[in-house]
């Protein structure tokens, strides 16, 4: 027995002793810093911070190579102890969240699977990739609420991943995970940055939106009488809704697939009243923006696209600074668009937001002039954004252009702008087919002209000119002379009296697709006239450009407008950006808020040293989307929202806005005709009921 | 002692350790890793590798703690306890080796390397070894084929899980339940090896 257990301790005590030996020897010297930081990580091993779990995340940490706050994981909280443990200040993070990109489960999108004998469409998927109708969509598989470590990802009913956002901490494990690339780490910053690519599930109206608003988002959250939401969206892509909702043309109906059974939903009108509703509501909603870094960026000219680059400059961290050579802000939209369509009360209101998130402003400074490329350099602005617009009126070319009583459009408009005085005689004529044209008549028939009469050389269906300011302007007893272009401006003693016009006739299409107007000789017929205003189109002045050497390194192109890359925005001379109707050539606000926010992303890119040029699968051209030819089983809709208007009799000798904006009983069931399309899904018959549905509860998916 | 004579024995003596006698699926040891680490092949692996290892290691200690210390004394009852301890320190003693000059495999490994120290294959193998009554070499070539059949039950198993977890699955089968069915078929087909050796 003494020799059992004598044996018996003897081989344990050599083993100890062993062991102890062995741990001496092989003894590991762990950095007490390296265990302090481990010790404050929460270890749940994500990988979301791009190490391999907490303890190597912790080794990185603590010899420098990853920062305090790059735990995903933990929150603020955590990012401040191990800041605490290394002595450092925590730098600012922005919190990120999942969001699925996908609006309809595989029981309701279109899954017209191509492939032999396997019983269902996920099988196809697993064995040979799929051929799935839409290949962008959810397949429901539910590898992310597999794979999420803090268990926020929660499959629903319809398949779609819901995630829970009070327990998502922005890891990226789902979006690392999904097959499909649906589910993406979001954050404020990620959406302002954010362009259209072909990996998304695009509505028609998104698509085609020159600003990209995610136009389904925000009609959803106006349904659901989340007005506030609504607006956010909208201004994570557009600044100035209440500009745009009162006078874009509104691309995005056009392609609404409500068209296919009906009048599309009345989307732009949708924008003005959640924008109606935070101007009434007195308070201004706070955006979401990122701590200032005081890196200056100058913006040349306060326009659509100079507020919309600095806006986004501003929420990005940037200190803009717009200098402007007029005495107010707004460029065109104060002094091209006439106050019975967009108030200035309403645009020095939504100018007012952008200047109050911390844009200087200096008026009255004309490039060339007061200031140049070289100053602006040597005042320390990084990056410089030339959005001066298309001022320059297109001159008739015809004989006694400069009688008195001819006017430019614009000149007319600016003057009004300016608050200037701009007397019309009784008898006007407006040559021209776009909307500067309409507005001018309009606007002469409300200085008190008896006569306006718009001389168009095309006919009524190849009109730029928005159809409802067209209707406005024949509502207010404005004459319209189709196929007619004017040959000659008559005088007497310098002073204008007449002008002699030509019928047209359409010939052969042209480069622009629509028919050429051709003259009928002999059919010239003579006008009496107090007034002419040439409003036949407008181009960028650019003669400022020559005054400093840098300036003339910029590429112009053939149509004298200043050559930028379509992505980035960036001209021939680095750090330089442009956008707006200076590239486009005279054109609509929101494309120059489209072109703003582009150069918003190219400068923040360039100054932080990232190639600004975009991924190779953003959607330039639209053809490159897939688009439903007919909405057989689409839901049911009613009629069309009918903006309210301000009656005729009472337009006379005002400027009074006439569109009153949308009441709110209207807004909510117009919100319910939308189809909240995908790129091939939209909402079916049989699924009518559920955004009602949706809207009690009031959750968003 | 004993142990096979000609080349062709001590291929059959092999292939007996590996698939006929598989200390997994025909002497059912070691069960509680085979069901716990077999449902990704990544782990599968990791695990099949540090078994090996240990088992080969075991196996050889133990032999000299049987016939250095054991039988001299007189000690053999006490076998189970002594095998027991050697293991244990044997572990432990790997890991922290391990831990200083092969940090990579450390990490590999894991968590298994301290998990093995309770896995019965291990002080199975060891006591076969004994009872077998081997020469200490073939002790060695016997433990390493056990611990390879271990593996190879182990790997097979994974990769059949993992196809399982794809596939449509009535909701009571779900998980272990499919598991320990699945387990049963493998077992089933190694008694297929049966007569061919050993």
């Amino acid at each position: 027995m003494l020799m059992a257990t004598l044996a018996i301790g003897g081989l344990g005590l050599v083993c100890a002793v062993g062991l102890g030996v062995a741990a001496r020897i092989f003894a590991i010297e762990v950095d007490p810093v390296v265990e302090a930081v481990e010790e404050a990580l929460p270890g749940a091993n994500c990988g979301g911070c791009g190490f391999a779990g907490c303890s190597s995340a912790a080794v990185a940490i603590a010899s420098g190579r990853a920062a305090a706050n790059i735990c995903v994981g933990g929150g603020p909280e955590v990012a401040e102890a191990i800041a605490e443990v290394l002595g450092v200040a925590v730098e600012y993070r922005e919190p990120e969240v999942a969001q699925p990109d996908c609006t309809y489960g595989t029981d309701q999108a279109d899954l017209r699977f191509i492939y032999d004998g396997v019983q269902d469409c996920r099988a196809a998927v697993l064995l040979s990739g799929g051929a799935k109708y839409c290949d962008v969509g959810c397949l429901g598989l539910g590898t992310c609420a597999a794979a999420c470590p803090f268990d926020a990802i929660t499959m629903g009913e319809d398949k779609l991943p819901k995630v829970d956002p009070t327990l998502c901490t922005g890891c990226g494990t789902c979006e690392r995970v999904c097959p499909k690339h649906i589910i993406k780490l979001t954050s404020v910053t990620r959406r302002i940055l954010s362009f259209n690519t072909l990996g998304d599930c695009l509505a028609p109206c998104q698509a085609t939106c020159p600003a990209q608003i995610d136009i389904p988002a925000y009609i959803k959250a106006i349904g659901e009488r989340r007005y506030e939401d609504a607006l956010t969206i909208i201004k994570e892509h557009n600044p100035l809704p209440l500009v745009c909702g009162r006078v874009c043309p509104h691309p995005c109906e056009d392609t609404c697939r409500r068209r296919h059974t009906g009048d599309p939903v009345n989307i732009n009108h949708l924008k003005r009243f959640v924008a109606d509703y935070e101007m009434n509501s007195g308070k201004r909603i706070e955006p979401f923006c990122l701590p200032k870094n005081d890196r200056k960026v100058a913006i040349v000219g306060g326009g659509p696209a100079g507020l919309t680059a600095a806006y986004y400059l501003a929420r990005l961290g940037y200190a803009p600074t717009i200098f402007e050579a007029q005495p107010y802000l707004g460029g065109m939209l104060r002094f091209g668009i006439p106050e019975y369509r967009l108030p200035k009360k309403i645009l020095d209101w939504e100018i007012q937001g952008i200047l109050d998130l911390g844009v200087e402003v200096r008026l009255n400074r004309e490039m060339g002039k007061d200031f140049t490329l070289e100053h602006l350099r040597q005042e320390g602005f990084e990056a410089v954004f030339l959005g001066v617009g298309a001022w320059g009126s297109r001159r008739l070319g015809v004989d006694g252009e400069d009688l008195q009583g001819t006017l430019p459009g614009t000149t007319m408009l600016i003057d009004r702008g300016l608050l200037k005085d701009t007397p019309v005689g009784d008898k006007v004529v407006v040559i021209g087919g776009g909307n500067t044209a309409i507005d001018c008549a309009r606007t002469s028939w409300r200085l008190g002209a008896a006569e306006v009469t718009v001389l168009y050389r095309r006919s009524r269906a190849e009109m730029p000119a928005n159809d409802i300011e067209v209707e406005e302007a024949e509502h207010e007893g404005i004459k319209f002379h189709f196929l007619a272009a004017p040959t000659r401006l008559i005088g007497e003693n310098g002073k204008l009296t007449g002008i002699e016009f030509i019928r047209m006739e359409l010939g052969e299409p042209d480069a622009s697709g629509r028919r050429r107007p051709v003259p009928v000789e002999g059919s010239e017929e003579i006008l009496p006239v107090d007034n002419v205003i040439a409003a036949i189109g407008q181009f960028p002045e650019l003669d400022f450009l020559k005054t400093d050497e840098e300036g003339k390194r910029i590429e112009l192109t053939r149509w004298n407008t200043i050559d930028a890359k379509t992505g980035s925005m960036q001209t021939s001379v680095m750090g330089v950006f442009s956008g707006g109707d200076v590239v486009s050539g005279a054109a609509t606000v929101v494309q120059a808020i489209g072109a703003g926010r582009k150069a918003a992303r190219g400068i923040h890119l360039f100054l932080n040293q990232e190639d600004p040029e975009p991924p190779d699968n953003w959607v330039n051209d639209r053809l490159a989307l897939p688009m439903l030819g007919d909405t057989p089983d689409a839901a049911p809709a009613g009629p069309r929202a009918r903006m309210p208007e301000l009656e005729v009799p009472r337009r006379a000798g005002s400027f009074v806005e006439v569109e009153l904006g949308l009441k709110e009983e209207q807004a909510l069931a117009e919100a319910q005709r939308c189809l909240q399309c995908g790129l091939y899904c939209y909402r079916r018959e049989t699924q009518a009921s559920q955004p009602a549905a949706a809207a009690q509860q009031g959750g968003r998916s | 002692m004993g142990g096979p004579e000609s080349f062709g024995a001590y291929l059959l003596f092999i292939v007996g350790a590996v698939l006929v006698n598989n200390i997994l699926l025909a002497q059912f040891l070691g069960n509680c890793p085979f069901l716990g680490v077999s449902r990704r092949m990544d782990t599968a692996t990791g695990m099949a590798m540090a078994v090996i290892f240990v088992i080969t290691m075991a196996g050889m200690i133990t032999y000299v703690v049987q016939y250095y210390l054991l039988v001299p004394l007189n000690l053999e009852y006490l076998q189970t306890i002594a095998f027991i301890l050697v293991i244990a320190a044997l572990v432990q003693l790997v890991e922290i080796v391990m831990q200083k000059s092969l940090p990579a495999l450390y990490r590999a490994l894991g968590i298994f390397l301290p998990l093995i120290t309770t896995n019965c294959a291990v002080l199975g193998v060891a006591l076969i070894n004994i009872k077998k009554d081997l020469y200490f070499f073939d002790a060695l070539v016997f433990s390493f084929a056990s611990a390879a059949g271990y593996g190879l039950a182990l790997v097979l198993f994974a990769g059949i899980r993992e196809r399982f977890a794809l596939a449509r699955m009535p909701k009571v089968f779900e998980g272990t339940a499919i598991g320990l069915v699945t387990a049963g078929f493998l077992a089933l087909a190694f008694r297929g090896f049966a007569g061919l050796a050993g």
